[in-house]
């Protein structure tokens, strides 16, 4: 029988997907849709700078204005006089710390038992439904308990946020697991890999993009645990949320607003670079919506910059 | 196994056939009977091919074969049953990995050592034609190449009973087309024993010496078609009429045996 060499195909380049042109193609619509991207948001932010005058101007009278300052004097208070720009960035640190201490114990506890319960069905049994009551728990109702047991310090300001993080995570965890591609598990079985290996080689790697959905939604949640601490928990370094309780006593509103400003932008920034980490692990996987976004954007400053 | 990179050698094993099935009967926990009683040799170096209608139990054989499900009835005996290379239907690639990632599987799973599994991987992308892909990740290939990934990762473990699972019924004609004529001549060079689950009447014409017809569920083997071209067949075979005869008195089997 005779026996050809190996190197026995054609040419497959036809068969691939042109990979470079997707990159570049979309010219003038992709123009149109910057300017539809800027345009819009931007003229709702006029429009709400334009209500919030007109809120502060026409609708309060001068002695009940305090109620809503004028952008400008927020600017001015808040922003641009540094002692209480510093106190206010202080107090957002400390809070920062808390959220990230919180979400990475919630990380840890929430991997562990997400895990635990895919590769146990008992332990499936026995914690999912108390994982799930967990979230329906208003953790505010337990918030003096813990000040209660645990003392009004930071350790109780971590463990709300421990709380009220970690259920996301245990869920998109478990549902990342649990739906991996049957296929791909008769092909790990086949070769006769082991619980560790599957779980390590295809279950964890599978799961990856419902984890980090999962963290996303964490660490927005971590961080509104971490201001509602603020609020009960007093003792040691002041946090956002009792900055804006003690502005809110003293009527200061201009300050109130500034670091109600910064509270949400830190949730901003922490949603911000979840995105950026899913972007980073997952978005080399497969052509994601985010992916081709992402792509066709680095088009666009290419040819800005004359590449 | 793992000494047997480029080539086949001799072996006592090539006189037991490669998979035995001896009146293998599944029923499913639910009271479906997928199969009764199949009985059915595939010699080494033999290339069986199975049609039959959608659900007759044609896959359920598969998995049996590879002890992926195991039987209600009968006797499987498989020469050696570590030796089975599966192809799915799907791909089943793993997204995050790149084609070379993709083909290192295998060997990875069987715990075969680094430098070896580096030389086979090699090998193996080379023979499927996918030399120069190696870095790119599954979603940026066409089906076709997403396939020939699949088809490189079992190669890699030069196995010695190779069972597809309606490998191209997802793809189009031509790649099909040109699919087969690359499978039958690895099949020439490799000198496995492979059962070919298809729709394709035409495609497992081609590529078998044996076309065996099933029935509806529960499924069984109706009758058994002797392809008698020798290998290597030319690609200009499928336009023969005697190639054209067998095709269509398969096919007629194929729908009297449905109805």
């Amino acid at each position: 029988m005779s026996t050809p060499a190996p190197g026995l195909t054609g040419d497959p380049q036809d068969t691939i997907r042109d990979v470079s042109s997707t990159r570049l193609s979309p010219r003038r619509p992709s123009e149109l849709f910057g300017f539809m991207v800027v345009v819009p948001p931007l003229a709702t932010f006029i429009g709400f700078l334009a209500t919030w005058m007109f809120l502060t101007y026409v609708i309060l009278e001068p002695d009940r204005r305090f109620l809503l300052p004028p952008p400008q004097d927020v600017v001015r208070v808040g922003f641009l006089n540094s002692a209480h720009l510093t106190e206010i960035l202080r107090a957002l640190a400390s809070t920062t710390g808390v959220a990230l201490m919180g979400l990475a114990l919630a990380a840890v506890t929430g991997l562990t038992l997400a895990v635990g319960m895919s590769q146990a069905q008992w332990i499936e049994r026995s914690l999912y439904p108390y994982a799930v009551a967990l979230q329906t728990i208003p953790i505010l109702a337990l918030v003096p308990l813990i000040g209660f047991w645990f003392g009004f310090d930071i350790r109780s300001r971590v463990l709300v946020c421990v709380l009220i993080a970690v259920f996301p995570i245990v869920t998109n965890t478990l549902f990342g697991i649990q739906s991996v591609d049957r296929g791909l598990h008769d092909l790990f079985t086949l070769h006769g890999a082991g619980r560790f290996t599957r779980l390590c080689r295809l279950e964890l790697p599978a799961a990856l993009p419902a984890i980090i959905a999962g963290f996303r939604i964490s660490a927005g949640l971590s961080v509104v645990g971490a201001i509602v601490g603020d609020f009960f928990f007093r003792q040691g370094e002041p946090g956002i949320g009792r900055l804006i309780d003690v502005y809110q006593a003293r009527l200061q509103s201009e300050q109130l607003l500034a670091a109600i400003f910064f509270s949400s932008l830190l949730g901003l920034v922490v949603f911000w670079a979840f995105g950026m980490v899913a972007q980073l692990t997952v978005g080399r996987w497969h052509e994601t919506r985010s992916d081709t976004t992402i792509r066709g954007w680095r088009a666009k400053s290419g040819r800005a910059l004359g590449t | 196994m793992v000494d047997q990179g480029v080539g086949w050698r001799g072996d006592l094993r090539d006189s037991v056939p490669a998979i035995r099935f001896q009146s293998v009967g599944k029923t499913f926990p639910d009271g479906t009977v997928a199969l009764h009683d199949i009985s059915l040799c595939v010699q080494a170096r033999e290339f069986v091919s199975i049609v039959g209608p959608s659900g007759c139990g044609k896959s359920t054989l598969l998995r049996i074969a590879s002890n992926l499900t195991p039987a209600t009835t009968g006797d499987v005996v498989c020469a050696v049953p570590q030796d089975v290379g599966y192809v799915f239907q799907d791909p089943t690639l793993l997204p995050w990995r790149t084609v070379e990632g993709n083909v290192k599987l295998a060997c990875q799973l069987t715990g075969i050592p680094e430098a070896e599994t580096a030389r086979l991987v090699r090998e193996a992308i080379e023979l499927v034609g996918l030399r120069g892909f190696e870095k790119h990740r599954p979603w940026a290939l066409s089906g076709g190449m997403r396939m020939r990934v699949s088809l490189a990762r079992s190669l890699t473990m030069s196995p010695r009973l190779f069972l597809f699972d309606e490998p191209f019924g997802a793809l189009d004609e031509i790649t099909r087309q040109r699919l087969n004529e690359e499978l039958l001549r690895l099949f020439v060079y490799k000198q496995f024993a492979a059962i070919f689950v298809t729709h394709s009447v035409s495609e497992a014409v081609y590529l078998s010496n044996r076309v065996l017809v099933m029935s509806p569920r529960p499924g069984r083997i109706l009758t058994e078609f002797c392809v008698p071209f020798a290998f290597p067949r030319p690609r200009a075979q499928r336009f023969e009429a005697q190639h054209a005869a067998l095709v269509s008195a398969v096919a007629q089997e194929l729908m009297v045996g449905s109805e």
